[in-house]
């Protein structure tokens, strides 16, 4: 069953606090992980894979560069969720 | 003065060890003959040969925020905090740049260490056999590389005249902080922070170190295991932790109104080409390096009242050490007050020469020497004046203090010390 964007916005949240320890209401989709969450190259692998892991999708490392805001993230994981 | 002759003092000191959080209480502990060591109450430890330790104090996540301590292996969680001990002791308020007293190009970070991020290397490994490639973590090698604690004081502190990790095993502390002297004595920096860290307990290079016979097996009585020179020690105790100090060049010092601890001398260095873990019966190494000290530097034999020995309470290298000792100084000995530190804080390997180097600087600043504990009957091998009991007060006037830190590989290192 397809989670909706607010789920999935609610779990970036706490894996870009478990990470880069930002409170969870600050992770808003216009949001840079780079620039406004403390979230660096490495880190963003960290990101990745544990969204991989809640949302049960695949990201390729070329589609991670894709990737910049929080919102981009939403929406990749809502249109390749299975 | 030219560049390559310039003095250098210690303007801060900061430490993590089992014996405090910081290096006021580390030097406390020292004076009061505590000991750090514990049990391991982990698991993995009771299908180990050795199950004691001597664990930090206090625990380095009770003081970083977790974003920050998980990007660092446990080994730079414990210099970070030693750095920022040492670089508010020394005044500076800020990073090099932002604090204006401290010139960012003029900077350097020199901490080493041991064996580097073993834990994490060692954890990560699990995680791929767990759990698969995908979930090892991507900030693995920057953790498990042995500069890595060097880098993160350097970025800490903003130090751009350079970061080293200069590794010899159980010298790699001491090691450090002579490179650091050099770095100021040749112009290349003005500020260093220099020092050592080690965090290794974990099952493998405990039981490797077991399987060497090089760790005291007297699991019934941890606070009695670590016993340099007494006749019943049996090999040494693991510690963690890290010590540094902040050195500086006397004229930077001086034209900030820095308070002065202590001018560091120099160092002397040898390599023994013995044998690979074994210390060379005679000390012809540590004899070696000492002389190298005397003879290129300022340290006047009369002058020494205190040693801070690398004595990690093994049966062979306490003896060793001691006689060398006597071949270079003859009589001069007799003045000096010994203490073997490890008896207290355990074997923090390449930690060892950066909290030693913190616990004579603090012996020449308080004008005391720590004893060494759970020293019961003296090696009569041992001829030499080992404190033992209670600390001992240290003469007045100008007086100097030898630390000596010795690595598997057989690398020596001897540093020295003098009141101003």
């Amino acid at each position: 069953m397809a989670v909706s964007r607010e789920e999935i916005l609610e779990g970036l949240a706490e894996i870009v606090n478990e990470i880069a320890g930002i409170p969870n209401d600050e992770v808003t989709e216009e949001k840079s992980f780079t620039d406004d969450l403390d979230v660096d190259s490495l880190s963003m692998v960290e990101v990745v894979v544990a969204a991989e892991e809640r949302f049960g999708v695949k990201i390729p490392d070329d589609d991670v560069k894709g990737l910049k805001t929080v919102g981009d993230a939403v929406g990749y994981i809502t249109d390749h969720q299975s | 003065m030219n560049a390559t002759n310039r003095t250098v003092v210690v303007t801060g000191v900061g430490a993590t060890t089992p014996l405090g959080g910081d290096s006021a209480t580390t030097w406390e502990g020292m004076v009061a003959g505590r000991s750090g060591v514990g049990v391991l109450t982990e698991e993995w430890a009771q299908e180990l040969p050795v199950k004691i330790a001597a664990r930090v104090a206090v625990e380095p996540l009770e003081r970083l925020p977790k974003p920050v301590a998980r990007k660092l292996d446990r080994s730079a969680q414990f210099a970070l905090l030693a750095t920022r001990e040492a670089w508010a002791d020394a005044g500076f308020t800020a990073r090099a740049g932002d604090d204006a007293a401290a010139d960012p190009t003029r900077v350097g970070a020199v901490v080493a260490s041991g064996i580097g991020g073993v834990t994490t290397l060692l954890d990560q490994y699990d995680v791929l056999k767990e759990k698969g490639a995908r979930r090892v973590s991507p900030h693995t090698v920057p953790m498990l590389m042995p500069n890595s604690p060097a880098a993160n004081v350097g970025l800490e502190i903003n130090a751009q005249a350079g970061a080293h990790a200069p590794v010899s095993a159980c010298a790699s502390g001491a090691e450090a902080v002579g490179y650091a002297v050099e770095m100021i004595r040749t112009g290349r920096a003005d500020v260093v922070v220099a020092g050592g860290t080690e965090a290794a307990i974990h099952p493998l290079p405990i039981a490797a170190f077991a399987n060497m016979m090089a760790l005291s097996k007297n699991n019934d009585d941890p606070q009695g295991a670590s016993r340099p020179y007494d006749k019943g020690r049996d090999g040494f105790v693991l510690g963690e932790g890290a010590g540094v100090v902040v050195l500086e060049s006397a004229e930077h010092a001086a034209r900030r109104g820095a308070r002065v601890y202590c001018e560091i001398l120099g160092q002397g260095l040898s390599g023994d080409a013995h044998h690979i873990a074994q210390p060379e019966p005679t000390g012809r190494g540590i004899a070696t390096a000492l002389q190298n000290l005397l003879d290129s530097s300022d340290l006047k034999p009369e002058q020494v009242v205190h040693l801070n020995a690398h004595a990690t309470s093994t049966p062979q290298g306490d003896v060793a050490e001691v006689k060398a000792l006597r071949r270079v100084l003859g009589e001069e000995l007799d003045h000096v007050a010994i203490s073997a530190t490890k008896s207290m804080t355990g074997h923090l390997l390449g930690g060892a020469g950066g909290i030693e180097t913190v616990a004579t600087v603090l012996a020449l600043h308080h004008r005391l020497a720590p004893p060494t504990i759970n020293l019961d009957e003296l090696d009569p091998e041992v001829d030499a004046d080992v404190v033992r009991g209670e600390a001992r007060v240290l003469p007045s006037g100008t007086i100097a203090a030898i630390n000596n830190s010795f690595g598997f590989g057989g690398h020596n290192v001897v540093l020295a010390m003098r009141t101003v």
